[in-house]
């Protein structure tokens, strides 16, 4: 330890047992405190807990293994961000209004959000009319995507498509493009939260093919994807929907990690290289508004993948080694009253992915725990990001947190937890193996009602609902856009005159071919998909035909 | 709470989102309140929740919904009505705009809870609605 510059001063051993007696005195009884991952957390750290000296080859710099600073060497200094706002609502013509809409303010990238009938795998005439586009956009066919995406570059904007099993959107993008003469090629965005794995247990959100099936279908999309689509990113390992059903911060990240093992295992068995599809591997997260943990998470976890990659998956490209993420901010957080507090936890939130190291980020609407997002709402969100990217000065230096006692000695203790996790899903034989015994999902549901548990107890403060309440004027709350009922049924009649005027045989044909493909596993179901896309098959008719040949999945319920 | 009556509930979510997050924790603490509780993953059918409340007779129907769901409660309503079972009460919980809460108050749904709500809240409306329920039936 170096000397004090005044030499009047205590010594550091002096010092510190001084300070354990001021503190003993001044604080009366300590209260114990834990983050929510269950990390107890100190009053204070200093280089008794890290030491530069001893721990910093733990750390590398930017761009440098085990990438604990960032994954790339100029990090947000260089290039900030992809500020990309899932967005979704009402008919393909309705969501691309909005869509530019969102270009024009500052949007560099976009996301389409389909309609939960699209989620179940439903096409429109088959699902209840009081719901079609009121969570997303009805997205059945091809020209459904396209006239969503009129206006849209699809060789210069990234799309990122939220595309459950078994990945129509893509499929109707890829058919888009044919007719516009896009070079493939050219395309690049994610099938977000592409990961069956996370929409099983926590919040049921794709189609519910059984298991085995959205297995077989994820490593062909992946197959695909990586020998035709060199910029798309198929492999989207999600996080969020763990954290958001109730898992915490540790147990989420460990839950997606043994999730990627789990997916580049099962690309490895299919005999892919993993330096051919690793770097197209991605991860999205929850982030919620307990700042310094999600951080620490987020240092933690690029250490972790960068160690696997190499020691347990074999990957020799330092491509392959970088965790990239994309993080929204944590509606759980939000609360339905006072609900224009939300827009100071997002903007606390959004601070803890920035600084944590994201490359993507979506900021959550203030009215979220009051319906779907509304435009006001949407637009304040994007404009939290362009505050905190340009005027708040968070991205001057690269991990500006690196090297704080405290920062670091958490992300060893996440680092911890996170293995610990890990650890109790590969003793159950993976996450396959964890999934198919609702071992995640009983985890999942202790962790939820013991939070439920600590906002009850008051243990944790949510202000506005067990602290702080006040009579409330109901009038600051939006009123929620519905998608236009008569432009809803024109859409329906529009869909039922195409299915009965289109060409019926290579329809026919196409289907035939997925469910033959469905069967061998020498096929590529995913490329039997976009063929059926590009020959005029709806939504419904390529799920229903995939359901027929590879089962229907059924919810584990573990209360 | 008259801790003689124990209520019977049936937790389940209808239409198209999987969010069980809120129908979990609730019917884990109702049934930790010492009720009768039937759980159903979601995507119920309306058809499905009316043969399952009448096979099983419970007093009370929880309905969660996250994602806009609860649009298509008239029509349970309208469903329970033709069945004879109005003597059933529905309470709906989640996010739920005022605009539509006052849809669903109008179709027959005894109560909303919003996010912030607490488990004992929950838990003394299903009683008190079991026990004007059951009263009722008696006087039929």
């Amino acid at each position: 330890m170096n000397k004090p510059i005044d030499s009047s001063l205590l010594s550091p051993a002096d010092a510190y047992a001084q300070w354990q007696q001021d503190y003993a005195a001044g604080i009366g009884v300590d209260k114990s405190v834990r983050n929510r991952s269950g990390v107890p957390i100190q009053p204070i750290y200093t280089e008794r807990d890290w030491n530069a000296a001893e721990r910093g080859a733990d750390l590398g710099l930017p761009g440098q293994a085990p990438y604990t600073r960032g994954i790339y060497a100029t990090m947000h200094r260089g290039k900030t961000w992809s500020q990309r706002q899932l967005t979704g609502l009402g008919t393909p013509v309705e969501y691309n209004a909005r869509l530019r809409e969102v270009l024009a303010n500052g949007a560099n990238a976009i996301s389409l959000l389909p309609c939960n009938s699209v989620f179940r795998g439903y096409d429109m005439d088959e699902s209840h009319i009081e719901l079609l586009g009121t969570c997303g956009t009805v997205i059945n066919t091809t020209s459904h995507m396209d006239q969503a995406l009129q206006g849209v570059d699809l060789a210069k904007i990234s799309c990122a498509q939220n595309d459950p099993t078994p990945f129509t959107l893509l499929a109707f993008m890829l058919a888009t493009a044919r007719r516009r003469g896009t070079d493939w090629r050219a395309i690049s965005g994610t099938s977000n939260q592409s990961d069956y794995l996370s929409h099983y247990v926590a919040n049921h959100m794709f189609f519910r093919l059984a298991l085995p099936g959205a297995r077989r279908i994820l490593t062909d999309h992946i197959d695909f994807c990586t020998r035709l689509l060199p910029k798309w990113n198929p492999m989207s390992v999600v996080g969020q929907h763990t954290q958001q059903a109730g898992a915490t911060p540790a147990e989420s990240m460990a839950f997606t990690l043994c999730t990627a093992i789990q997916n580049a295992k099962d690309c490895k068995a299919r005999g892919l290289d993993p330096d051919q599809f690793l770097p197209r591997f991605t991860f999205f997260f929850d982030v919620s508004i307990s700042f310094f943990e999600e951080i620490a998470k987020f240092r933690a976890a690029r250490r972790i993948w960068a160690r696997i990659t190499r020691e347990q998956l074999g990957a020799k490209d330092p491509r392959s080694w970088r965790f990239k993420f994309h993080a929204q901010t944590s509606g759980v957080d939000l609360t339905r009253q006072q609900p224009l507090n939300n827009i100071s936890r997002v903007t606390v939130q959004a601070m803890a992915g920035i600084l944590g190291g994201l490359q993507s980020l979506h900021t959550d609407a203030y009215d979220e725990a009051l319906s779907c997002p509304s435009e006001f709402g949407a637009r304040i969100a994007i404009a939290t990001q362009n505050v905190l990217r340009e005027e708040a000065h968070l991205t001057d230096v690269i991990d500006p947190l690196g090297g704080s006692y405290y920062v670091e000695t958490l992300t060893d203790q996440m680092q911890g937890e996170i293995e610990r996790v890990m650890k109790v899903i590969e003793d159950a034989g993976g996450m396959y193996a964890a999934v198919e015994a609702g071992l995640v999902q009983a985890m999942i549901g202790e962790s939820a009602r013991k939070f439920q548990h600590q906002v009850e107890s008051g243990e944790q403060t949510v202000v506005g609902v067990n602290a702080y309440a006040m009579e409330e004027d109901s009038s600051a709350r939006p009123i929620n856009a519905r998608p236009d009922r008569a432009g809803m049924q024109s859409l329906i009649d529009d869909f039922k005159t195409f299915k009965a005027t289109r060409s019926q045989a290579p329809v026919q044909q196409a289907l035939d071919a997925l469910a033959r493909a469905a069967g061998d596993v020498k096929d590529n179901v995913f490329a039997r998909v976009v063929e059926a896309a590009e020959a005029g098959c709806t939504h419904g008719e390529i799920c229903h035909t995939l359901r027929r040949e590879m089962g229907f999945g059924h919810v584990q319920a573990v209360v | 709470m008259n801790q003689a009556v124990i209520p019977k509930v049936l937790v389940t979510k209808i239409g198209f989102d999987g969010h069980d997050r809120g129908s979990r924790v609730v019917a884990a603490g109702l049934r930790d309140a010492g009720m009768e509780v039937i759980y159903t993953p979601p995507w119920q059918e309306i058809a499905t929740v009316v043969k399952l409340a009448l096979e099983e007779d419970v007093d009370v129907i929880g309905i969660s919904s996250l994602a806009t769901d609860h649009l298509i409660v008239p029509k349970l309503m309208d469903a329970l009505r033709e069945a004879g079972m109005s003597d059933v009460a529905v309470i709906v919980g989640g996010i739920v705009p005022d605009q539509d809460e006052a849809v669903l108050l109008q179709a027959g749904v005894a109560r909303v809870f919003h996010p912030g709500s607490s488990m004992a809240e929950i838990a003394e409306c299903v009683h008190d609605l079991t026990v004007a329920g059951r009263a009722r039936r008696v006087a039929v």
